[in-house]
Parts: structure tokens; C-alpha cells; sequence
């Protein structure tokens, strides 16, 4: 793959979406980005990891941060700044990758060749998926799910002018429930190849 | 008059929501809220022309007394504060030359070759520069380039950096009580009621100075430990930056010395010149401009004309309480409340004023105040520089307590996490609730014992 691809994957707790993105790197042969990246950040920080993973795609604390011009001194809009930068950086040296979450839609969108991807799910698929992979009780899976899908939605919100999810900001949306993985996969690569052939013509 | 109260308040703490919501950006906020509070209360509800002018102020820049007061009289509590706009503005574009030519960075490295770079001499320093420096230029430059500084050198010569960020920090906002300049609060404060440069340093400075002292000790008793490089590791000096290096042009670093110490003889002899704080601002904007040459524009680029739009906004929301009887209604209260007693008085404004700073923006709250306690003085027959110095120690230092409550707190905690530092609550809170609580009860004390 001469030319830079890059594929961002933003995706419903539940959904496969990292796993489906994951997948999709190993098969194109680029790099895969996801909370992995916090340890090259925290290297370069020379910051402990667990420290950055407590506020990693988060949204900020209302009541206990303020900002002062482009001073945030919320921890969780600090990180996700630096982590904008990090994949401005890879972008911008050319690299090919998949990035999951992280706004990385909005970050990159002026990229050329930037395909954007939302994964759904039905929700007792999510939830069976939930339920096995953490081990938890249904109740207990339906908070985590709610839980995270309203942080990423208020951390994706407050980054971006598009709505989390809204179809008409990516270029795909896919319900992975219907085929699963490898079902999903295929779709997304089919679509991948289709767009890397009109960029060639 | 009910109906405009009740849109002049809903106003007002819709206004506060946004803010803190910060989805809009906040010079958007007051601005918005500020047209709605002209064109809603007091065009369409109560019809006031004289009301909009007052808020307006805009008459007040063509009077003499402006630029030029024999007296200490001061501009006017009523609606836009442009004193204070025209002020903030010309000191922006002077710290911006001073940035520029490497100043700050020069008198920190200087500092810290003096002290030989032993981190509790430089820990001590450096908390006195920031109070220093803070006396004259705002909070956020004083820490933005000390929380730099002393990353650089923590690194330099590890020792860990956030003890001394928090009593830079801290030291800063006391710095800024000192004077009618140092703070945007005091300038809101000393503009409207006609309070001098002296004035300031006399009371607010000599209680800031016995403050720094104990402040200077208590974070010594809380942080030595902390401050001490690991044993055995030797620091070489040879290897530190010179404060030379820190200089980026020659001829730009003199004149903004220069320039900077014309700033600071205009504001302490302002009382005797007759020279206004909006005629020194202007001055020193104008003078910066004409020297920095062709680097004029790029100047004025970077002057933060959000805080700009930002103070006229709020200054047309609280304008809209005012008009609107609101603030006499709440000092009415703290005056029943107090029971005609002036230590009862003292003690409510400026523990309030402190907690209130602590939680919400200083700024605001220090303009809504402002015209509280005219009236207040007014209708009880106290001592209006009594409940002023309260007022300026209660937000000026109240807004030290926790990370949100002042501008300083805001960069200095994200510069340092930016930098791997990363400052929580707890952290913050744990160092400087008892420094607040210490400096607050010191004022409470001397207001008492000097003017009660």
C-alpha cells in the first residue's frame, strides 16, 4: 500500500468495534492506535501510565476544572489535546494506521484519505457481549454499557461539532451485530478496497 | 421593576451556567448575556434609554477626570468599566514586548544563578518574585513563565516541581492583593471607587506583605522534604542556562525594561501625577507599539481580546443588576444580617467574597460586589475602604483555594500537567486551603484591628 490510508473507528461500547478495527489493521498491515498510545504519551511525559488512564477519553469535570484562554487545567481535556496532537503527528508524517475512538474523525478530517468508520450494535448483542467478556451480571452490564457510551458521547460531543454517532459525519456506519466480526470486517474491507480503487483511477 | 429584576438575575445566573458549562466560549457568554440585558431589561421592559447610556458608559472616556483626576475620585461603579478595560489592555501589549525580548525568562534565570540553584533558597526566591512581579503584571504571565522556569530547573536539577509551582501560584495571587494593578479585581475595585495606586499598597500591600512572610514559612514547614535533591547527586552549575541566554534581542530587552519601569514609577506616583490607570495603560500600549516598530502588529495580534470582549460583557450583565436595584437589595441584606456592626460586616463580605472566589470565578464576582458595598457603606454609614480592603482580600485570596478559583491557578495547573505534573484537587487543595485559611483570618485580624 503505497499511498497513506487511514481508518478511524468510532464505535458503541459492546460493539466489536475494537476488535473489529484491530482485525482490519492486521490484515491491511498498517499499525493499530487505541488506549496503547497512552504509553508512548506517558514515555514521553515521563509520567507514570495508570496515571493518563484514569482520564483517557473522558469528558471534563464541569464544577472542578476551568479554562483560562487555551489553558484547561482539566486533566482529561489536557490528555485528550496531547493525544490529538500524537495522531495529528502520525498523520501528518505520512504513517498509515486504524485508529480507534479518540475523535480521531474530527482530528484527522482534513487528511486526505481519512475513511471514518461507526460501529453499532444491537443491544442484547452488545450486552451478551458485555455480560461474557467482564463476566457480569445483565444489571451490571447495562450500567457499564450506559456508563461508557455517555462518556464517550459527552467526550466525542465536546471535541467536535458533530454529534457522536450521526451518520452523516462518517463515511460508513455499520450495525456489527447481523454479521459479527468477521462478518463486519469483510464489509469494512470490501468498502476500504473500493475507496482505495477510485482514489487510484 | 419586578419583571426586569427577575430577567436581570435570570440573566445573570444563566450567564454563571455558561461559564462554567464552557461550551461557548466565554467572551460569547458576556457578550451575549450583556445584549440581552440592554436590549430585554432595559429596552424593552423598562424602556430606559438613561439606563442603557449609563450601562454603556461610553460618555465617561470623554471626560477629563478620565485620563486626568485631580482628586481620587473615581470613574463610576455604573455599567462598562472601560478604566479598567483601557488598562488591562495597554499592560497585555506591555507584558507581550516584555515576552518577547526574553525578559521574564532573564529574571528568572538570574534569580535562580543568584541563589546558586539550591532548590529551597530557589523555592524561597521564586515565591517572592511571584509576589513581586505580580504586583505589577497579571497572574497569568507571572506564572506562566515561573511554572516553566521552574520545570526547566526541577528537571535540571531534579528535584520535584510541584511544591514550588503551588507556593508560586499562591504567592502570585497574593502578590496581586498588594495592588490596585496587580489583580483583575483590584483594578475593578480601585477604578470604580476611586482608589489609588497608595492607597492600595498602604492597606492591602502591607497586609499582603505580613501574609507573604507567614505564606513563605508555612509552605517552607509543608515542602522541605520535598525539596531536597536525592542524596549524593552532585548538580553541576556550568551545565545550567545562563539568564544571558534568556535574552532574545539586545536593543528589544533594554527598551522593554525601560518601559516596564516607566510602568511601574506612573502607577506608584499616580496618586500625585493625577495620571489615571486608563491614561497609563494607554500610555504604555502606545509607547510599546512605536518601539517594537514593524513587530507593532504582531503585537496587537496577540493581545487576548477575548478577556477584552469578556470584562465588557460582564460589565453590562451586572450593569443590568445594578440598574435594576438588585445589588442594593443584597447589600440591604448583609446589612441586616450584620446588625449595623462593622466587625460583623467585614467578616461576612470577606468570608464570602473568599469562598465565592474559591468556587467561582473571582472576576464576576468582584464586579457584582463592587457596587454591593458602595451601597452598603452608604446606607449604613460605615467606612466605605474598610469594606473594600475586605473585599479585595476576600476574592483576591479566596480564589488561591482551589485550582478554578483564580486565573493563575488554571495555567499554572495545566502548564504543569501538560508537563507530566499533574496537580489534582487533593494535591492542591491540601496545600493551599490552610495557606488560604491562614492569610484570610491575618486580614480579618488587621481589618479589625486597624479600621474597626
Amino acid at each position: 500500500m503505497s499511498e497513506q490510508l487511514i481508518i478511524t473507528v468510532s464505535r458503541e461500547f459492546g460493539s466489536a468495534g475494537h476488535e473489529i478495527a484491530e482485525k482490519i489493521a492486521e490484515d491491511l498491515g498498517i499499525k493499530f492506535y487505541d488506549r496503547k498510545m497512552l504509553d508512548e504519551i506517558a514515555n514521553q511525559m515521563d509520567i507514570n501510565v495508570e496515571v493518563l488512564e484514569k482520564y483517557d477519553e473522558k469528558p471534563r469535570n464541569l464544577m472542578l476544572s476551568r479554562r483560562v484562554g487555551k489553558y484547561s487545567n482539566s486533566m482529561e481535556e489536557i490528555l485528550a489535546e496531547t493525544q490529538f496532537d500524537y495522531i495529528r503527528e502520525k498523520a501528518e508524517n505520512g504513517e498509515s494506521f486504524v485508529i480507534v475512538g479518540r475523535c480521531s474523525e474530527t482530528v484527522l478530517q482534513d487528511v486526505d484519505g481519512m475513511i471514518s468508520v461507526f460501529i453499532s450494535g444491537d443491544r442484547e448483542h452488545k450486552l451478551e457481549r458485555v455480560m461474557s467478556k467482564y463476566k457480569l451480571s445483565e444489571s451490571e452490564a447495562i450500567r457499564k454499557m450506559e456508563r461508557h457510551d455517555f462518556k464517550r458521547k459527552r467526550y466525542h460531543n465536546r471535541h467536535s461539532e458533530h454529534k457522536w454517532g450521526d451518520s452523516r459525519f462518517y463515511d460508513i456506519c455499520l450495525n456489527s451485530s447481523p454479521l459479527g466480526v468477521s462478518g463486519s470486517v469483510k464489509v469494512l474491507e470490501n468498502y476500504i478496497q473500493e475507496r482505495e480503487n477510485l482514489r487510484k483511477k | 421593576m419586578a419583571a426586569a429584576q427577575i430577567l436581570a438575575v435570570t440573566i445573570f445566573i444563566v450567564m454563571f451556567v455558561l461559564i462554567v458549562l464552557d461550551k461557548i466560549e466565554r467572551h460569547f457568554v458576556t457578550l451575549g448575556c450583556g445584549v440581552l440585558t440592554i436590549v430585554g431589561v432595559f429596552g424593552i421592559i423598562m424602556r430606559d434609554t438613561h439606563a442603557i447610556l449609563e450601562t454603556l458608559n461610553l460618555h465617561s472616556m470623554l471626560k477629563l477626570g478620565f485620563w486626568y483626576a485631580s482628586g481620587s475620585e473615581g470613574e463610576s461603579t455604573a455599567g462598562i468599566n472601560w478604566a479598567t478595560i483601557i488598562f488591562i489592555a495597554g499592560m497585555m501589549i506591555m507584558v507581550e514586548g516584555m515576552a518577547k525580548a526574553g525578559f521574564f525568562r532573564w529574571l528568572c534565570m538570574l534569580l535562580a544563578k543568584l541563589v546558586n540553584y539550591k532548590p529551597i533558597p530557589l523555592f524561597v526566591a521564586f515565591m517572592i518574585m511571584s509576589a513581586g512581579l505580580a504586583m505589577f503584571i497579571d497572574s497569568i504571565t507571572v506564572i506562566l513563565f515561573l511554572v516553566a522556569v521552574t520545570i526547566e530547573l526541577a528537571k535540571l536539577l531534579k528535584f520535584n516541581p510541584i511544591p514550588m509551582i503551588l507556593s508560586e501560584i499562591f504567592c502570585a495571587n497574593l502578590g496581586g492583593s498588594a495592588t490596585m494593578c496587580g489583580d483583575p479585581p483590584n483594578i475593578i475595585i480601585g477604578t470604580s471607587l476611586g482608589y489609588s495606586f497608595g492607597d492600595f499598597i498602604m492597606n492591602t500591600g502591607v497586609i499582603a506583605a505580613i501574609s507573604l512572610v507567614l505564606v513563605v514559612i508555612y509552605f517552607l514547614l509543608v515542602f522541605h522534604k520535598d525539596l531536597r535533591t536525592k542524596d549524593g547527586e552532585t548538580i553541576d552549575i556550568s551545565a545550567m542556562p545562563t539568564p544571558r541566554e534568556a535574552i532574545l534581542n539586545k536593543r528589544e530587552f533594554a527598551i522593554s525594561s525601560v518601559i516596564f519601569a516607566c510602568a511601574v514609577i506612573m502607577l506608584v506616583t499616580h496618586e500625585y501625577t493625577g495620571l489615571t490607570v486608563a491614561f497609563i495603560g494607554t500610555f504604555i500600549a502606545v509607547i510599546t507599539l512605536i518601539t517594537s516598530g514593524k513587530f507593532a502588529l504582531e503585537l496587537l495580534k496577540k493581545v487576548d481580546y477575548k478577556t477584552i470582549l469578556f470584562f465588557i460583557g460582564l460589565f453590562m450583565v451586572v450593569g443590568g443588576l445594578e440598574q435594576t436595584n438588585i445589588l442594593e437589595m443584597i447589600a440591604a441584606f448583609i446589612g441586616n444580617v450584620s446588625g449595623d456592626n462593622l466587625y460583623m460586616m467585614v467578616a461576612i463580605i470577606l468570608w464570602i467574597s473568599a469562598i465565592a472566589s474559591a468556587l467561582v470565578d473571582n472576576i464576576p464576582f468582584a464586579a457584582t460586589m463592587v457596587p454591593v458595598i458602595k451601597s452598603l457603606a452608604a446606607a449604613q454609614g460605615v467606612d466605605l475602604a474598610t469594606l473594600t480592603w475586605a473585599l479585595s482580600m476576600g476574592t483576591d485570596i479566596g480564589g488561591s483555594a482551589t485550582p478554578i478559583g483564580a486565573s493563575a491557578n488554571v495555567v499554572g495547573t495545566s502548564v504543569a500537567a501538560k508537563n507530566g505534573y499533574v496537580i489534582g484537587w487533593g494535591k492542591y487543595c491540601k496545600a493551599a486551603v490552610p495557606a488560604t485559611l491562614l492569610v484570610i483570618t491575618v486580614s480579618m485580624l488587621i481589618i479589625f484591628v486597624r479600621y474597626c
